[in-house]
C-alpha cells in the first residue's frame, strides 16, 4: 500500500491546508475579477487567483526572484507538504512527480512580446524556464527531492496522473518516498485560449447546474507526500490515507470535447474501483471534475449514473470554490479529498439551483459532517485524457 | 520488466534503416527531418488540420504499429520535451498581435503537449491507458519506465511508446540566443572565439511498439533504464547500472559541446575502455528526445545489416553487436543510461 504522509496546497481559497479547509467548511469561494495579470479582461473576468504577488511568494519561500509563477506556487505547496511530515532517516530515495500545463508561460509571454518585434530583444531569464520539466526541477531542487524527478502534461488530468505515476514508482521499488501533484499559474495564454473556445463563464460558474454556462479559470498547486509501507513503519508515521485505486483511459472522441455518454470517464472510474477492489456503493464521496461546462458536466454525470446507478454517493465540484486550476486541479483536489477523509465531511457544490435535465443528479448543497471512508476524485482533460483516483482511510485506522 | 521491441517508426534527419549511414546534412543551422508522404498514412482531411509535429508524431506511431502488425495498442505513452511549439507560437503571436481579440482556438487546442498521444488514440479509437511525459531530456526515458511498470502488472499488453520533438524557426532562434549552438557562420567568426560549441539542433519522431514478453517480431529488448537528476554521473554509477553485463558497444550522446563531450569520453575511458564506442547526434542533432532515435539506431546496429560510417565509429567493435549501452546527455546534463540487448 502507498500511504499519504503529508500534504501541501495553495489556491484561490487559501495559502495552506488549514486556510483552504476553513474556506471549504465555511462555503467561502475565492473567485473574483482578474487582478494580477494585465489583460483586456482585468477587472472583469472571474478567476480563482492566489492572492499573493510573485515577489511575496519568493520572499516567503526563500526562492530567487524572477522565477515563473508556476514554479513559485509549486515551491510554496511542496514546501508545506515536505514540512508536514518529519523524516529522520537520510537515506530514502525521494522522488518528485509534478503535473503542469503552462510551465513557465507567464514569463514566456513577457519575453515573446519583445521577441516578436525584434528577435534580439527579450530577457533570456524570462524564457529559460519555459519548459514544463524546468519548473519541476526548480521545485524538486528547492525541497531536496531529487533522486527521481519527472513531469507530466496530460492537460487537466496532469496532476492526478502524476500521483498515479508516483504511486507506481513506489510500488515498483524505484523510489521510497514521492512528492506528487501539480501546479499551474494563470496566464494570458490560457485565459485567451479558453475564451477562444467559448467555454468561460462571464459570471461565477455553476457546475452540475442545468443553467451552467462554462468554467472559471483558477491557479494554484497541490501535492501529497506518498510513502511506502516500509517508510511508514520505519519512521513511525501517521498514515493520513492510502491511494487505494486509480484508472487512466482515453475518451478517443474529440480533441476538446467529451463523448456525451462519458465513455472515457466511465472506464476511468470503473478501473479505479476495480484496482481498489471496491464496489461502487462503497464510495462515500466523489470530488467531481465538474468544470461547469455544458459538455463536461453532462458527460461526467452520464458516466456516474451508468456506473453507480441507484447508489450515487454524495458528490460536489470544489471548482465552485477555486475555479478550474487546469494542470494543478488533480493535485489540489487530491488534497481536498484527503481533507474530506481527515475531517469526515463532504464539501458543498456552490451555486447549485437546478439539476441537469438529462441526468437529474443533485450535488451536495451544504457542508456536512458524515462518515467518509473512500473518496473518488475525477480529472478529465483535453485530448480525452480521463483519470480517476480513490483515496481511502488506512484500513488499520479506526 | 523488460521492454521487447516489435516495431519501430522513425521520422528523422536521416534514413536510419538505410544500409550506410553518414552524417545528416544541415538545413541552415539545424538538422531537419526527412518527411514521408503523409497521405500514405493519414487521410487528406485529417492532415489538413494537423501541424507538422502532429503529422510526424502520428505517422511514426502508425509506422511502428504496422511494423509490428498491431492494429490498436492497449496503451499509448509519449515523451516530448517542448511539445507542439509551432501551435504554441502561433497562438501566442496572434494573442499579442490581435491584442487578445477574435482568436482562432485551433492552435490553442493543439498546443498542449498531450495532443500527439491523444491524436494517435483518436485516429485508432484506442481508449486504453494514455500518458504524456514532458520532463525535458528525460521525457522519453520516463515514458519507457511507465511502460515497464504497466508490463509489471500486465505483461501481455501491446504498448506504443514514442519520443517526439520539433525544431521550428522560432525555437531555433530562441535556443541560438543562449549561444550554445553551432552557427553556419562559425568559420567566419573564429577570431571572436566562435566554434567552441559544435552542437547542432535536431528533431525527430520515433515510436516503438512494445510487449512485456518476447514475440516472434521482437528484434531487441530494453533491459534497464536510469535517469539522473543531477549535472554529472560517476564511473561507479555506470558500473552499478551495468552490473556484470558485457557491453559490446556504447552509443554516446556526444553533442558537439566540447567540454561535456570531453568529460563523457574520459568517463567512458575509465569505465568501459574495451567496449566499442560511437555517437549518434551527427545523425539526428541535439534535442530533448534524441535518446528515442538512439534506441532505433541501436536496434539497427544489433540487426547485423549495419555498415558503419568509419568517421563516426571512433572505437570500432570487431564482431557482432549483441549489447548496447546508450549513454545520453542534453547539453552536458540530464544524463541517462539505457541497456539494450539483441533478441
Amino acid at each position: 500500500m502507498v500511504h499519504i504522509a503529508g500534504a501541501g496546497i495553495i489556491s484561490g481559497i487559501g495559502h495552506n491546508y488549514e486556510q483552504c479547509f476553513s474556506s471549504l467548511a465555511n462555503s467561502t469561494h475565492g473567485i473574483k475579477p482578474l487582478s494580477k495579470i494585465q489583460s483586456r479582461f482585468t477587472g472583469s473576468l472571474p478567476v480563482g487567483e492566489v492572492m499573493l504577488d510573485n515577489d511575496a511568494i519568493s520572499l516567503e519561500v526563500g526562492a530567487q526572484p524572477g522565477l515563473p509563477r508556476t514554479a513559485l506556487l509549486g515551491i510554496h505547496a511542496a514546501t508545506e507538504a515536505v514540512r508536514s511530515c518529519t523524516l529522520k532517516h537520510p537515506g530514502w530515495r525521494k522522488g518528485f512527480v509534478s503535473g503542469t500545463t503552462v510551465g513557465g508561460m507567464d514569463r514566456s509571454e513577457i519575453f515573446f512580446r519583445s521577441f516578436l518585434n525584434d528577435r534580439k530583444s527579450g530577457h533570456l531569464n524570462d524564457i529559460v524556464h519555459h519548459g514544463c520539466g524546468s519548473i519541476s526541477n526548480l521545485i524538486a531542487q528547492h525541497v531536496g527531492f531529487t533522486d527521481f524527478v519527472s513531469t507530466i502534461n496530460t492537460a487537466c488530468s496532469s496532476s492526478v496522473n502524476a500521483i498515479i505515476y508516483a504511486t507506481k514508482l513506489i510500488r515498483n521499488g524505484l523510489v521510497d518516498i514521492a512528492l506528487a501533484g501539480g501546479t499551474d499559474a494563470l496566464t494570458k495564454f490560457t485565459i485567451n485560449g479558453f475564451r477562444s473556445l467559448m467555454i468561460l463563464d462571464e459570471d461565477l460558474c455553476k457546475p452540475f447546474d442545468a443553467n451552467r454556462a462554462g468554467l472559471n479559470l483558477g491557479e494554484g498547486a497541490g501535492y501529497v507526500l506518498l510513502v511506502s509501507e516500509k517508510v511508514m513503519k520505519y519512521e513511525a508515521l501517521n498514515s493520513r490515507g492510502v491511494i487505494a485505486g486509480f484508472g487512466n483511459t482515453n475518451d478517443a472522441y474529440h480533441q476538446t470535447a467529451s463523448s456525451p455518454e462519458g465513455r472515457g470517464s466511465y472506464l476511468a472510474m470503473k478501473q479505479a474501483l476495480t484496482t481498489a477492489s471496491l464496489d461502487a456503493d462503497e464510495i462515500s464521496y466523489i470530488n467531481l471534475h465538474g468544470t461547469g461546462t455544458v459538455n463536461n458536466d453532462l458527460s461526467e454525470s452520464a458516466a456516474i449514473i451508468r456506473l453507480f446507478q441507484d447508489k450515487v454517493p454524495a458528490l460536489s465540484s470544489t471548482k465552485t470554490f477555486t475555479g478550474h486550476t487546469l494542470g494543478a486541479c488533480g493535485g489540489i483536489e487530491a488534497v481536498f479529498s484527503l481533507m474530506a477523509l481527515e475531517h469526515q465531511c463532504i464539501f458543498p457544490n456552490l451555486r447549485f439551483g437546478e439539476a441537469i435535465h438529462e441526468t437529474g443528479l443533485k450535488p451536495q448543497q451544504h457542508f456536512a459532517i458524515q462518515s467518509v471512508k473512500h473518496v473518488m476524485s475525477n480529472s478529465f482533460g483535453f485530448g480525452g485524457n480521463c483519470s480517476s483516483i480513490i483515496i481511502s482511510q488506512n484500513s488499520n485506522s479506526q | 520488466m523488460r521492454l521487447f521491441i516489435n516495431g519501430i517508426g522513425v521520422i528523422a534527419p536521416c534514413d536510419v534503416f538505410s544500409e550506410k549511414l553518414s552524417a545528416s546534412y544541415p538545413n541552415g543551422d539545424k538538422l531537419k527531418c526527412i518527411e514521408p508522404d503523409y497521405t500514405s498514412w493519414i487521410s487528406p482531411q485529417a492532415i489538413r488540420r494537423m501541424s507538422r509535429i502532429l503529422k510526424m508524431g502520428t505517422t511514426s506511431a502508425l509506422m511502428a504499429l504496422q511494423h509490428s502488425s498491431v492494429q490498436v495498442p492497449d496503451a499509448i505513452i509519449t515523451g516530448t520535451g517542448y511539445g507542439c511549439i509551432e501551435d504554441t507560437t502561433s497562438f501566442l503571436t496572434r494573442l499579442i498581435a490581435q491584442d487578445e481579440e477574435a482568436l482562432n482556438p485551433t492552435p490553442f487546442m493543439q498546443s498542449t503537449h498531450n495532443t500527439i498521444g491523444s491524436l494517435v488514440a483518436l485516429l485508432l479509437q484506442c481508449q486504453g491507458y494514455n500518458h504524456t511525459f514532458v520532463h525535458g531530456a528525460h521525457a522519453f526515458e520516463h515514458a519507457l519506465v511507465d511502460a515497464m511498470m504497466l508490463f509489471e502488472d500486465q505483461p501481455a499488453l501491446n504498448v506504443l511508446v514514442g519520443g517526439i520533438d520539433e525544431s521550428t524557426d522560432v525555437s531555433q532562434a530562441i535556443h541560438a540566443r543562449f549561444g550554445k549552438y553551432r552557427r553556419a557562420d562559425d568559420e567566419a567568426r573564429k577570431d571572436e572565439g566562435a566554434g567552441q560549441h559544435g552542437v547542432i539542433a535536431g528533431e525527430g519522431a520515433v515510436f516503438f511498439s512494445l510487449t512485456g514478453r518476447q514475440s516472434p517480431n521482437s528484434t531487441a529488448v530494453i533491459d534497464r533504464i536510469q535517469t539522473f537528476a543531477k549535472s554529472s554521473i560517476t564511473s561507479k554509477e555506470i558500473t552499478t547500472f551495468i552490473e556484470d553485463h558485457k557491453i559490446d558497444l556504447v552509443l554516446s550522446g556526444q553533442s558537439g559541446n566540447a567540454v561535456a563531450d570531453r568529460d563523457a569520453e574520459r568517463l567512458l575511458d575509465a569505465t568501459l575502455p574495451r567496449a566499442g564506442r560511437t555517437q549518434f547526434k551527427h545523425l539526428c542533432g541535439e534535442y530533448t528526445t534524441a535518446s528515442a532515435f538512439a534506441v532505433a539506431l541501436a536496434v539497427k546496429m544489433m540487426s547485423g545489416n549495419f555498415r558503419n560510417d568509419k568517421s563516426s565509429m571512433y572505437q570500432p567493435h570487431n564482431g557482432e553487436i549483441r549489447s548496447v549501452l546508450i549513454y545520453n546527455r542534453y547539453f552536458g546534463g540530464d544524463h541517462s543510461l539505457m541497456l539494450m540487448n539483441a533478441c
